[in-house]
């Protein structure tokens, strides 16, 4: 499955998904808690010195910052002009949030997307006693993995149509014809799932 | 209990999320920007999947992209887009869709359009701006108030999709496709 995640030989890689999300949240209640300026510079900090640790090229990590810090510069940037008084306070909560965007992205790069799924899994598991069935999360979180590429070239495929038709300007031309399609995708679907023994009212090991 | 036919209803959405993400900008004639149907998707969710499918069917694509999938549109992911300023925006969607279903259930079960866009919108803008401006507000520093001066810029978009949702939504529920429960 492509997704965010860069291969690398690192001890950061290494760590459990676990480990990474429960720190991030752990180090972003921290900085949230903290007053001034301390928790973000810390942060920054401890994002800047795991960046050599991961053997992440830097010009990638830039590249998925670029958008999030240039939309936090300008928010400030507004309010600085605008405001004229309270930069201060907005100037810690934009470095605040640009430490921890930081890691979070540390993250993501860093953790394979299956190891992160199979760590929301073990999460909703906690849930079973109020009824959650973490085997039917798992199964519909890999179905919705493996019906992302079949729906992309379903819109894809919609929205030529429309183009032979000249409503490529309709959303709503678009979305009917895809719902449709879904819905009586579904009933094949669900048929096909228990034609090959799946049992909706299994709850699971 | 969730049926089979429910499990790959909500994967079908969230996949759809997905591949509307994927798909280019919609051009609308009147206005400047493109139109990014993602959202759209989740007001569809709510309205014809109910508040419990719907708002897992968005559950599960916001999942996938804190596991670092690139399914925003845009090819954004990551648990730092959910962390930045429009995170608490994309959190609002599970709420947005579950509360749009809700409120599909109990006041706009026909295809009454009028209907259906006063839950598109109560759900998919009122429950989503409640979770997305007290976060940017946080994470910019920001008070409240402006933060939602300035959401208020994405208001005329979301209106409109508000109105295309509850169309679509009417003419899904015509074609008879949709489950007798549902």
């Amino acid at each position: 499955m492509l997704g965010l995640y860069l291969h690398r030989e690192s001890p950061v890689h290494r760590w459990p998904a676990g480990v990474k999300l429960g720190g991030l949240l752990a180090v972003t209640a921290v900085v949230l808690a903290l007053p001034g300026v301390w928790g973000a510079l810390a942060a920054g900090a401890l994002g800047l010195g795991l960046l050599p640790a991961a053997r992440l090229p830097v010009a990638t990590v830039l590249r998925h910052l670029r958008a999030p810090v240039a939309m936090l510069a300008l928010l400030f940037g507004v309010q600085a002009l605008l405001a004229g008084t309270g930069w201060e306070a907005a100037l810690v909560a934009v470095l605040r949030f640009a430490a921890l965007i930081l890691l979070a992205t540390l993250v993501t790069l860093t953790t394979r997307v299956t190891d992160m799924v199979e760590l929301f899994e073990r999460v909703f598991g906690l849930l079973r006693p109020v009824g959650v069935n973490p085997a039917k999360l798992a199964l519909m979180l890999a179905l919705t993995i493996r019906f992302i590429p079949l729906l992309a070239e379903q819109v894809r495929e919609v929205r030529m149509a429309q183009q032979a038709r000249g409503v490529e300007r309709s959303i709503a031309a678009l979305f009917v014809p895809l719902l449709v399609k879904i819905f009586t995708m579904a009933d094949d679907l669900a048929a096909a799932l228990e034609a090959r023994g799946y049992d909706p009212a299994d709850r699971g090991p | 209990m969730l049926s089979t036919r429910d499990l790959v209803l909500c994967a079908l959405f969230a996949a759809l999320l997905a591949g509307l993400g994927m798909a280019p900008p919609i051009p609308l004639g009147f206005l400047p920007v493109p139109v990014t149907a993602q959202s759209l998707g989740v007001m569809l969710a709510g309205a014809l999947l109910g508040a419990r499918r719907g708002g897992l069917a968005v559950l599960l694509f916001v999942l996938l992209v804190a596991a670092g999938l690139p399914l925003l549109a845009g090819g954004r992911g990551g648990i730092g887009v959910l962390m930045g300023p429009t995170g608490g925006f994309i959190l609002g969607w599970v709420a947005g869709a579950f509360v749009t279903g809700l409120l599909a259930e109990r006041f706009a079960t026909g295809v009454n359009p009028v209907r259906l866009f006063a839950v598109c919108a109560a759900g998919g803008i009122a429950v989503v701006y409640a979770g997305g401006i007290p976060w940017l507000s946080l994470v910019a520093g920001m008070p409240l108030e402006k933060a939602a001066f300035g959401s208020m810029a994405f208001l005329p978009g979301d209106l409109i999709k508000a109105g295309v949702a509850a169309f679509a939504a009417a003419a899904v529920r015509r074609a008879g496709v949709l489950p007798a429960h549902a």
